[in-house]
């Protein structure tokens, strides 16, 4: 890919961090670097693809590491779940032989598995020895009539959400659009309850906990066409042009597809989530009000008015187990607020979000929620995340898996919020699951037992007691 | 002597291979206050660190040099100086490991001319050992870039001397990456009970044995081998090599100090575990301590136990080679089969592994293996759950990485004592297993109505 794509891509439109000055991700700096590559965020917006044979061109590391270590559920095919990469020799980089062998690569994976199509990732050192992944792929997708998207995402063009948006770039470019829906089958179809099509963008299903949402979207008359790509199918994919309305997921680095599938199609778009009652009232309340029919308006809001009813009930116990806990949260861009008023919804008084990734747009957002004072960390280090905690009396870290043991190491309680977790929060029930994980860490004994200093200890603590 | 069978396919699938660097990396976090940081791409780095957390559920220092597409095009030495600069200064380490990746080893860098670079434009930091190593993670596997790794430490830190012996109960240990944080403290008791004192390179015992400490967060590793320790390393009596990986890294030590060595290819099972009880006692000049004699016993009495279970038990092994030689050994003193071995990459010990052909190749070759010869239970990482569970048979789990339950780094296959426990829970894992004869019922057998009324439900 050519500088000049890559920093087409970064300058996002709808993005609200192009109305700064500097577009989009800053450079990496040597020796003070954390996070995922471009590789690593295509993969994570297009593994979840079920029927699809993921095939990684490079050398070891980067399928070695990571094969099958995403927490995305699938309801029927589980084809992302093999791992699969030409793994490159020394003889293979030197003598030039990847894109021989990404061609046979590509046959194996047809023959063995009979794939709805095949998505190759290019990585770093193929990227660098010039192998022609859209020459490569255009021809065996002639060769062998299964089509073959090239996911042009070296790991050295930059930033996980960069390779978010290399991903959502592919599939507008090469499979969205090549397909028309299905009809609705007739056993789906219920009287008075005219379906409407709608897509996501940016759901990832992990943990499954989209599932705690799609139930509703039925009894709404809403059918998902595509998710990009929690759960999904190939066939889904390339369907999502015809959607009604379509939701982006905290997911700013795919506002590109929603753009131009907006752009080309006409599907208007909305950016929201399902963490929260609030939030995901407001979801539903967005589709609706972007279909526009009154009938499914009134359905919807009898449905939030059932729903949020239930979920208060269900969640009253805990509320008066976590009310008045203090949060310190830290978590990218959306979710810096998204996850703040599903922490409201429960009673807990959250002292500081981390705002590293977050837009102008998310910030307001934050304010509005958490008031003026509101403290906004861009700093995430481990350093900077502990001395906040103490200096703000905080309960309970809310983080990224990066900081799981950052946390554990200093002793305190700590949810994580991000993709490898293994518990589902979306929607109103998974707010039940959310209250149970936040009040099984922040009351467990051990906390306790790990900062008393042994009994012959005199002068020595274990730890320092960080909430005492 | 078994017949390697080359790589045929064009795809792997379900890759048993980790990478180089990745193994690298890990050797460098068995050194005390060091921190690796791998020359590639910022992915190099997140992808490998989160494989080591989830594997020791450790926070794990790596950082990278962040190559971008500008200094991949042009020239990354800059981010190499600059990272080597930043480390520095902000976290003041012992030690830097500096391990290349495909990324950086196309692009043709030349690693050591970056560190005297370094050293020219600031010589502030003097005092931090930079250990640079080539690991390509387009060759070999994780244990040979741990292998290369060490190789590469010994050269950095270990002067040229002739002491050997001036500490006389001292005693070097290579630690090849098959052997666990449990291992490593296994074989450091193992040795203190002859009075010796080990200094183990690189001390995962130390460092990633998973234990909270008085500090809240280290940048760096919180134990490991001390640089201190590495430096004396050539006025110890003896060194033990554990591994035939590091057969090079042993060369070079013992042609740098002059120390005597004594290898062994693995501390697994009876016979390897005496022969190394019986170097230490000709080493310390000490008798085998009678604790060491009632483990032993106790392992003996386990054998008989279990030789039910286990003789004639079909296994099927995917690790990497040290390990691969290491448990076929074990298994075959007990009477077990290897009915299929996979490796991801060559190496000189596959040719004696004990059995007939190993496989270079991925968890697909180990699934189709397996299936052809009837194999009753699979040695491999987590990455071996899915395959185990397709074939309907039992999962031992070894190797990297072991994410899907806990404490698979704590565990110790080495010395009397943890191969006791092998034998008892790879006796159980085949006893969860037993295959019923399928009952005959004769022709001319009548039961009586009541008898054929489910038998064993209680009626009221």
């Amino acid at each position: 890919m050519k500088a000049s794509e890559i920093a087409v891509l970064l300058n996002e439109p709808a993005c609200a961090h192009n109305t700064r000055e500097k577009s989009g991700c800053a450079r990496p700096k040597p020796g003070a670097t954390a996070g995922g590559c471009s590789f690593d965020g295509a993969q994570i917006a297009l593994l979840p693809i079920a029927d699809v044979a993921h095939i990684v061109h490079g050398s070891i590391a980067c399928a070695g590491s990571s094969w099958d270590n995403r927490g995305t559920r699938t309801t029927g095919p589980a084809l992302y779940r093999i791992g699969m990469t030409t793994d490159l020799s020394e003889q293979d980089v030197i003598m030039g032989r990847g894109e021989k062998r990404l061609f046979h690569a590509i046959k194996q994976a047809i023959d063995s598995y009979s794939p709805a199509a095949v998505f190759v990732y290019a990585t770093c050192a193929t990227a660098m020895i010039g192998d022609d992944l859209e020459a490569v792929c255009k021809a065996a997708a002639e060769r062998w009539d299964v089509p073959v998207v090239p996911v042009d995402c070296a790991g050295f063009y930059g930033t996980k959400n960069l390779g978010n948006r290399i991903a959502g770039e592919a599939m507008t470019r090469y499979v969205i659009g090549t397909r028309e829906p299905d009809a609705v089958p007739e056993s789906a179809q219920r009287a008075g309850i005219k379906v409407h099509d709608v897509s996501l963008i940016g759901e990832y299903n992990i943990a499954g906990e989209f599932w705690h949402v799609a139930p509703l979207f039925d009894e709404l008359g809403l059918r998902i066409l595509a998710s990009l790509s929690g759960d999904s199918r190939f066939r889904d994919i390339q369907t999502m042009h015809r959607a009604e309305a379509s939701m982006v997921v905290c997911a700013k680095a795919l506002l590109n597809v929603a753009r131009k599938v907006n752009v080309g199609w006409g599907v208007p778009y909305f950016e929201g989530s399902f963490y929260g009652i609030a939030d995901a009232s407001q979801a539903f309340r967005d589709f609706a009000r972007l279909i526009g029919d009154d009938d499914l308006t009134a359905r919807t809001e009898a449905m939030i008015v059932r729903e949020e009813a239930k979920i208060n009930a269900a969640l009253e116990p805990w509320r008066g187990r976590l009310k008045g806990k203090r949060v310190l949260l830290y978590t990218g861009g959306v979710k810096s607020w998204s996850v703040v008023s599903a922490l409201q919804d429960l009673g807990m008084e959250v002292v500081a979000t981390g705002t590293k990734k977050s837009t102008g747009e998310d910030k307001a957002r934050i304010r509005e929620l958490m008031g003026e004072d509101a403290l906004m960390i861009d700093d995430g280090s481990p350093k900077v995340l502990l001395s906040t905690y103490k200096e703000y009396g905080a309960d309970i870290l809310i983080a990224g898996g990066r900081n799981l043991y950052t946390a554990l190491k200093a002793r305190i309680p700590f949810l994580d919020i991000n993709q490898e977790r293994e518990f589902g929060y979306a929607g109103y029930t998974g707010m039940i699951e959310l209250a149970r994980q936040l009040a099984l860490t922040i009351e467990s004994p051990v906390w306790q037992s790990v900062r008393r200093p042994a009994p012959w200890a005199k002068t020595k603590a274990a730890g320092v007691p960080l909430t005492a | 002597m078994a017949e390697i069978i080359k790589r045929a396919k064009a795809l792997s699938v379900n890759p048993l291979k980790a990478s180089q660097p990745v193994g690298a990396a890990l050797a460098f976090l068995g050194l005390k206050n060091a921190i690796p940081m791998l020359h590639g791409s910022q992915g190099c780095t997140a992808f490998g660190k989160v494989f080591l957390v989830r594997h020791f559920r450790e926070p794990i220092p790596l950082q990278t040099t962040a190559m971008d597409q500008i200094s991949t095009v042009m020239s990354a030495d800059e981010n190499v100086i600059e990272g080597l600069k930043t480390i520095c200064e902000k976290s003041a380490p012992e030690v830097i490991g500096l391990p290349t990746t495909s990324l950086s080893e196309a692009q043709g860098t030349d690693i050591r001319r970056l560190v005297r670079e370094f050293r020219d434009k600031y010589p502030q930091y003097a005092d931090v050992a930079i250990v640079p190593v080539n690991t390509p993670d387009y060759s070999g596997c994780l244990e040979s870039g741990f292998a290369l790794a060490l190789e590469a430490i010994v050269d950095t830190l270990v002067p040229t001397t002739r002491l050997a012996g001036r500490r006389h109960k001292q005693v070097n240990v290579l630690a090849s990456s098959m052997l666990t944080p449990g291992d490593i403290e296994a074989v450091t008791e193992w040795i203190e009970c002859f009075g010796l004192r080990p200094v183990v390179l690189p001390d995962l015992g130390d460092s990633l044995d998973g234990h909270l400490v008085d500090s809240e967060y280290s940048a760096l590793t919180i134990g490991g081998t001390p640089r201190s320790e590495i430096a004396t390393m050539g006025e110890s009596v003896a060194t033990l090599v554990i591994g035939r990986s590091l057969s090079r890294t042993a060369d070079l030590l013992k042609a740098r100090t002059g120390v005597p060595d004594y290898r062994f290819d693995h501390l697994m099972g009876l016979d390897a575990g005496d022969a190394f009880s019986q170097t230490l006692s000709e080493i310390s000049g000490q008798p085998v301590p009678d604790k060491l004699e009632r483990q032993r016993a106790q392992l003996q009495d386990a054998m008989v136990d279990t030789h039910f279970m286990l003789g004639f038990a079909r296994i099927a092994l995917a690790l990497d080679p040290d390990a691969l030689l290491a448990f076929a050994a074990f298994f075959a003193s007990l009477g077990a089969e290897i009915v299929a071995a996979v490796a991801p990459a060559r190496s000189d010990a596959l040719a004696d592994i004990i059995c007939e052909s190993v496989q270079i190749g991925d968890l697909d070759d180990l699934e189709r293996a397996a299936v052809r010869e009837n194999a009753q239970m699979l040695v491999a990482s987590s990455h071996g759950l899915q395959v185990a569970e397709r074939l309907g048979i039992p999962l031992l789990r070894a190797g990297f990485p072991q994410y899907d339950w806990v404490g698979g780094y704590a565990r110790g296959w080495v010395g009397y004592r943890n191969a006791r426990q092998a034998l008892f829970d790879i006796a159980n894992l085949f006893l969860g297993q037993h295959h019923e004869i399928p009952a005959y019922q004769s022709i001319f057998r009548v039961e009586s109505p009541r008898a054929s009324a489910r038998a064993g439900v209680v009626h009221h």
